[in-house]
């Protein structure tokens, strides 16, 4: 090729990789005190970033031989991306100051992680796909075991690691098959070549499921979800829960709508499975969980479920639910998790649930928004997690996912309960000692979050409308 | 006009009720007596005019249930029998809202019993001027509402709680009963308005319903059931148990509602329906039998009871058996003569002994009072003419109309028209007895309680006055109205508010009795009064000796013929039981079990076995995963893609 | 049968042998050398069809790189595999059936000219630049150019194993002395001397 890429398209992503490499440079050579300036460099970065991403042009670009596509959809997800990785690194200042764990290299790696998103969820082949996944998911490794000093951290990053490796194996096993059988690794290629389902096609699309439902952290590839939320510092276990999650599920919606439109009914079986089983076993097995972090990924993974749900109907209607789903999910989880930071007494973080006891009378505009996060989570009306599933649920049934639909609803019934848990135990138990002041940014945070989950009905339609576009970019 | 009477009582109830606590006691006390007042007033006017008059009427208040076939409105059916029942009730009801206002001088809520006493009066017009079945229930349960509420007026006493319960659970029995008929009204006629199914009524001979496998005779059906509801209501034999425990309410609530108006709503009915009753000979001697027994039993008790008010209990409970052996009887016009005379001595004996009550400071029990003439003259009096009427007295009120029941039930062609006479005879002899006892107990002999009758004093002219009034109707009652009842101008009185049969020459039959049948009565009373004389006056050793020698007779009559405890083991016990049954198991173990407990604790079941899952060993999860794309192969290998 | 075809089998069955004795060697450092004799007897395949860059980078990297990984963990963690293997019969049948259902579904994709006849009508891709030059020219003249991309990704991702490596294990140790060389070269004699007027039979 003897013309320049588009660089214009890609400046987002070449924005973050400069500048991870310039603040590595300032971090290195000005030393341990360079972090809180590093910190806010990274923020003001990121900024920047998300701005480029929503006022680049509005043509569809497709960049380095088809592998870099820049769309309505790749803008949607990553502006939601970037959102989450921001908002979790102004969260984080704060705690990691508090932990004496304050380094240059963390912002460094989140912006990197947050490049390997932007890369994944512009992803036009499998390569790239697989080189963003990697991006993406080796930066948080590392920051997973941040904590060195902590056995559970090391744990968390080891697991993690180990469980990540093993996913990125059978994901890229199940490339080269799709590969062997369609000639291809561009998706639109594939998607001309995968006009019938073979066998050994639809075992590597087994396979590239896997790998993506590992990063999803869809059943039965959930397994390292708790315990690496549960030993991750909780600023990284913020960053885990929403950016990650949404660049995957992007790269999954892709994947699945743009290279095998033609053999919907092979993958959405595979779908509705993992879905039924995500939301089932998010509902049951964070019953018991006293550890709100563990909570909190237990209700991740029942999320994630719900989120397949739009994908099993392959209709643009299902992944404009999708989209919602996603925004409403990374906008509750940061509120929620918000909260979670704030729990400190006397300088020691706390973890249990219990200790939120009384909250309603110790900080009761903090235990309302709480309540409020708590509510949309379980999917109560009118507040915006209740829409998300609506728009979901709305798109299976349209598709005739009738059964998917009803399973929904039960294991939302289900789920309710631990929500419902935390809000009784905030108002109706005896109080227990009162938290640290909270930050100023996180009350920040937790009031634009809870604002916006319980007046999100008011004024829904801008989200729905973006969605909508994004959603149709992909078909 | 008729709005207004109906209508006041109820405009008063929501003043007093409402907004007594704002008035006060005084301004609720007064409007809602005010109102009663000039109800009465207005009722004298109706009673004048449609009854001597003629001028019968049908009042359209509102529309209200126009459902298929079946077409019910709010309205007034004004005749005779309406404005009879409409002058005892407003009567009656003003003169206790006038008592009321000095017995009840020292509660602390009378707001509320006021509004109840006219909300119980709006009730009990409701039903007398219904036109239709449906309306007459509305008042019929109105009135069990609002005398559960009065009974229980006092609430913190648990007996009156038990009391009001027993009262309201014992009509129920009945209403269900009265339910049933109108549902078999409705169904063999297709309305339930009265002028409809009057109409009708002579085409229902010889129809049948089928039940069970077995045609039963429609008139009778139909007639048995609402006599059922009237037995509850009226307190007849079998379903007479709530009336004694009814006194538990304060005595102004005795007076109005258990022995002038809601225990003679029955025999209202009765008279109401009386186009249908005269169809069926069946179920009018079945009629006369209870009305007969329950006559007799009642006297029975009543010999033996200590408290004041128990003993003029069962006296109403006897007199409504009376009623009831006329309805029998076929002679409907003298029943409700009955009941019209009853309810001037009835209420003045209630409202005499609230007087007596008060006057010994709440001591209800007659063996702790005695020698009272001299201390309470006036109530003396009153108490006396009472009982004069109520024994039968010649030329009182109730000489007339008890007497002439008796001469009605020898003259019958009821199938136990005899029994009727033999029991209505005994029962006035006892009647005479018990009557006197009381009097005599009360306030003649030694005073037992010294303490109280040093302090007794006569009660307030709030109090005496509706005594006099009450009086006066006792005395003058009976001679004034016997010929438009009983005698010659009965048809020209009643016209077509009654409905007697073709064979039904009752009343020309009953003045052709033989002379010793219709002294009798007269007879028996006077060897009341001589016995009761002699026991309580002249040797009170002789009842002592004679309680202590038949002493198992005594304590059956004490204990009212043992029927509460029958009652108890029967029915009340069985119905507990599976009621506990029915919670313990049917809901705690199945419903709750199988609902909302089984289904958490399986979920928590469900959660620890998922818990579990997750073991904390990375190979276990590796494996999992490896587990999980096997499935999915496996599935696709054998599902086909 | 041809010389190619002998190497084949000796190389193939080299292979099959040392890989089974990787997972029933009782020593770990003989499991790892087996490992070792496998990837070289791989990279002994890929050469025979034609693919020597793959071959040569196979040695490079697996077995210079990842091998001798391999080997640093086993000797220097104290690993007690007769610990480890405890659980083995407990978990033979449910991992027999998972390994039997992966062969089956090897056999299957394996013999898709038989179920997938389109498959083998793909064509050969073309060979860059012709048949003449070697792999490694080959790969230069696309990766440099077409796939620059991934290139630069693949930077990236080197870039944060390195800096993984240094935030999860580098500990400043409080008592080594370090040696700051500019600081050393740039000192004056100001700062580095002091003179003192010393009394005799004073003494400093």
């Amino acid at each position: 090729m003897s013309s320049l890429p588009p660089l214009g398209a890609v400046l987002p992503e070449v924005t973050l990789a400069v500048s991870a490499i310039v603040l590595l440079l300032v971090g290195a050579i000005r030393g341990e005190a360079a972090a809180n300036l590093v910190n806010g460099l990274a923020i003001a970065v990121l900024a920047a970033a998300g701005i480029l991403v929503l006022v680049a042009p509005h043509t569809a670009v497709s960049a380095f031989g088809g592998s870099l596509v820049i769309d309505d959809f790749s803008r949607f997800m990553k502006a939601l991306a970037i959102l989450g990785a921001l908002v979790s690194l102004i969260l984080s200042v704060h705690w990691l100051n508090r932990e004496r764990q304050s380094k240059f290299e963390y912002p460094v790696l989140i912006l990197i992680a947050t490049l390997g998103m932007c890369m994944l969820v512009s992803a036009g082949d499998l390569i790239a796909l697989y080189l963003g996944l990697e991006l993406m998911s080796l930066s948080l490794y590392v920051v997973a075991a941040y904590n060195r000093d902590s056995v559970r951290s090391t744990e968390a990053g080891l697991k993690y690691f180990v469980l990540g490796a093993l996913s990125s194996g059978m994901l890229l096993y199940g490339a080269s098959l799709i590969y062997g059988f369609t000639d291809s690794v561009n998706f639109g290629a594939i998607a001309a070549a995968a006009t019938t389902p073979t066998i050994g096609l639809v075992f590597g699309i087994v396979f590239l499921f896997a790998g993506l439902c590992f990063k999803v952290s869809a059943v039965p590839f959930h397994m390292w979800t708790p315990d690496v939320y549960e030993g991750a510092p909780t600023p990284v276990t913020t960053f885990f829960a929403t950016a990650p999650k949404v660049a995957a599920m992007a790269v999954f919606l892709r994947v699945a709508t743009e290279a095998f439109p033609h053999i919907t009914h092979s993958w959405q079986q595979i779908i509705a499975f993992v879905s039924i089983a995500s939301m089932v076993l998010g509902a049951f097995a964070a019953i018991g969980q006293r550890n709100i972090k563990r909570l909190l990924a237990y209700s991740s993974i029942g999320h994630m479920g719900f989120a397949l749900v739009g994908l099993a109907a392959a209709t643009p209607q299902g992944i404009r639910g999708v989209l919602i789903y996603m925004a409403i999910y990374v906008a509750m989880t940061l509120g929620s998790f918000a909260c979670v930071l704030a729990m400190r007494r006397n300088g020691n973080a706390v973890e249990n649930v219990d200790e939120l006891a009384g909250l309603a009378r110790t900080n009761p505009m903090m235990a309302l928004l709480l309540g409020g996060l708590m509510f949309s989570l379980a999917g109560i009306p009118p507040l915006a997690g209740f829409l998300a599933k609506y728009y979901v649920f709305l798109a299976a049934i349209e598709a005739g996912l009738y059964g998917l639909a009803v399973i929904g609803v039960l294991a939302s019934v289900v789920g309710a309960y631990y929500y419902l848990r935390v809000v009784k135990i905030m108002y109706f138990d005896e109080p227990a000692e009162a938290f640290d002041p909270m930050p100023g940014e996180l009350k920040a945070v937790l009031g634009l979050s809870g604002l916006f989950t319980i007046f999100y009905f008011v004024y829904p339609s801008p989200l729905i409308n973006a969605a909508g576009v994004a959603a149709r970019a992909l078909f | 006009m008729y709005q207004a009477i109906v209508f006041l009582p109820l405009i008063g109830f929501l003043i007093a009720g409402l907004f007594g606590r704002v008035l006060g006691a005084r301004p609720a006390e007064i409007i809602t007596t005010a109102f009663l007042f000039i109800s009465c007033a207005l009722a004298w006017v109706a009673f004048f005019q449609v009854g001597f008059g003629g001028h019968d009427a049908h009042v359209q208040v509102m529309r209200w249930i126009h459902v298929g076939d079946l077409k019910i409105d709010w309205a007034f059916r004004i005749d005779t029998m309406t404005v009879i029942m409409l002058i005892v009730v407003t009567t009656v009801s003003s003169l206790v809202h006038l008592y009321s206002i000095g017995y009840m001088h020292e509660d602390p809520s009378r707001q509320r019993f006021f509004a109840y006493l006219s909300l119980f009066t709006f009730a009990m017009l409701m039903l007398v001027t219904a036109d239709n079945l449906v309306q007459l229930f509305f008042g019929w349960e109105g009135v069990g509402l609002a005398s559960y509420l009065l009974i229980g007026f006092w609430y913190e006493k648990p007996s009156a709680n038990a009391a009001a319960m027993k009262a309201f659970v014992v009509n129920r029995v009945g209403d269900f009963g009265f339910m049933l008929g109108i549902f078999a009204v409705f169904v063999m006629t297709g309305s339930v308005t009265f002028d409809a199914v009057f109409a009708q009524a002579p085409s229902l001979v010889g129809k049948s319903i089928n039940f069970l496998g077995h045609a039963w005779d429609a008139p009778t059906v139909i007639a048995l059931l609402l006599f059922v509801g009237a037995m509850g209501k009226s307190a007849q034999f079998l379903l007479h148990t709530w009336l004694p425990d009814a006194m538990e309410g304060p005595t102004p609530v005795s007076a109005l509602i258990h022995a002038a108006t809601m225990v003679t709503a029955g025999v209202f009915m009765v008279a109401r329906m009386s186009p249908i009753f005269e169809l069926s000979h069946t179920a009018l001697s079945v009629v006369m039998l209870v009305g007969a027994t329950t006559a007799m039993f009642a006297a029975t008790v009543a010999l033996v009871q200590n408290d004041i008010k128990k003993v003029i209990a069962y006296s109403t409970c006897s007199q409504l058996g009376y009623m009831f052996v006329a309805m029998g009887a076929g002679a409907y016009s003298v029943g409700i003569f009955h009941l019209f005379t009853h309810a001037c001595f009835k209420a003045l004996l209630f409202l005499c002994a609230g007087s007596v009550i008060n006057a010994m400071h709440h001591e209800q029990d007659m063996r702790h009072m005695g020698g009272l003439y001299k201390k309470i003259p006036f109530t003396y009096a009153m108490m006396l003419i009472g009982t004069l009427a109520i024994t039968g007295f010649p030329f009182l009120a109730g000489y007339y109309s008890k007497d002439a029941i008796i001469e009605a039930a020898w003259a019958s062609d009821n199938s136990f028209a005899l029994y009727g006479w033999v029991m209505t005879v005994a029962a006035a002899a006892l009647t005479s007895f018990y009557s006197w006892r009381l009097v005599f107990m009360t306030f003649h002999g030694h005073p037992h309680d010294h303490h109280h009758y040093e302090n007794a004093h006569e009660s307030p002219l709030a109090m005496t006055i509706p005594l006099g009034v009450l009086a006066v109707g006792s005395v003058f009652a009976g001679m004034v109205f016997y010929g438009d009842f009983v005698g010659h101008h009965v048809q020209d009185f009643f016209r077509q508010s009654i409905f007697m049969g073709a064979e039904n020459h009752i009343l020309h039959e009953m003045h052709d009795i033989p002379g010793w049948a219709a002294y009798a009565p007269t007879v028996m009373m006077a060897l009341g009064f001589l016995v009761a004389y002699w026991f309580y006056v002249l040797d009170p050793s002789v009842p002592v000796a004679l309680v202590r020698s038949q002493d198992a007779l005594y304590q059956f009559l004490l204990n009212k013929w043992y029927f509460d405890e029958i009652y108890n083991f029967i029915i009340i016990r069985p119905v507990l039981w599976i009621g506990r049954v029915l919670w313990k198991q049917g809901d705690g173990r199945i419903i709750d079990g199988l609902g909302p407990d089984g289904i958490s604790a399986r979920v928590l079941d469900v959660t620890a076995s998922v818990v579990r899952l997750q073991s904390g060993y990375l190979y276990h999860y590796a494996f999992v995963m490896l587990i999980g794309v096997a499935a999915f192969i496996t599935w696709f290998m054998f599902a086909g893609v | 049968m041809s010389v190619a075809a002998v190497f084949f089998y000796l190389f193939a069955g080299v292979l099959v042998a040392s890989a089974f004795m990787v997972i029933s060697s009782r020593n770990p450092v003989h499991s790892v050398l087996f490992l070792i004799l496998c990837f070289v007897n791989a990279a002994g395949l890929f050469i025979l069809i034609g693919v020597e860059f793959l071959a040569l980078i196979l040695v490079v990297v697996y077995v210079g790189a990842v091998a001798v990984l391999f080997l640093f963990v086993v000797m220097m963690l104290d690993v007690d595999f007769v610990e480890l293997r405890q659980g083995f019969l407990q978990y033979l049948p449910v991992g027999a059936l998972v390994g039997v259902v992966f062969l089956v579904e090897l056999i299957l994709v394996v013999s898709t000219w038989a179920t997938a006849p389109a498959v083998a009508q793909f064509p050969k891709a073309a060979a860059v630049g012709g048949a003449a030059i070697s792999n490694t020219k080959a790969l230069g003249l696309v990766l440099y150019t077409d796939y620059v991309y991934f290139f630069e990704a693949s930077g990236m991702v080197l870039l944060v194993a390195m800096i993984g490596a240094i935030v999860l294990t580098l500990r400043h140790k409080v008592n080594v002395k370090r040696q700051n060389v500019s600081a050393q070269v740039a000192r004056t004699p100001e700062t580095a001397m002091e003179v003192v007027k010393v009394r005799p039979g004073q003494g400093i």
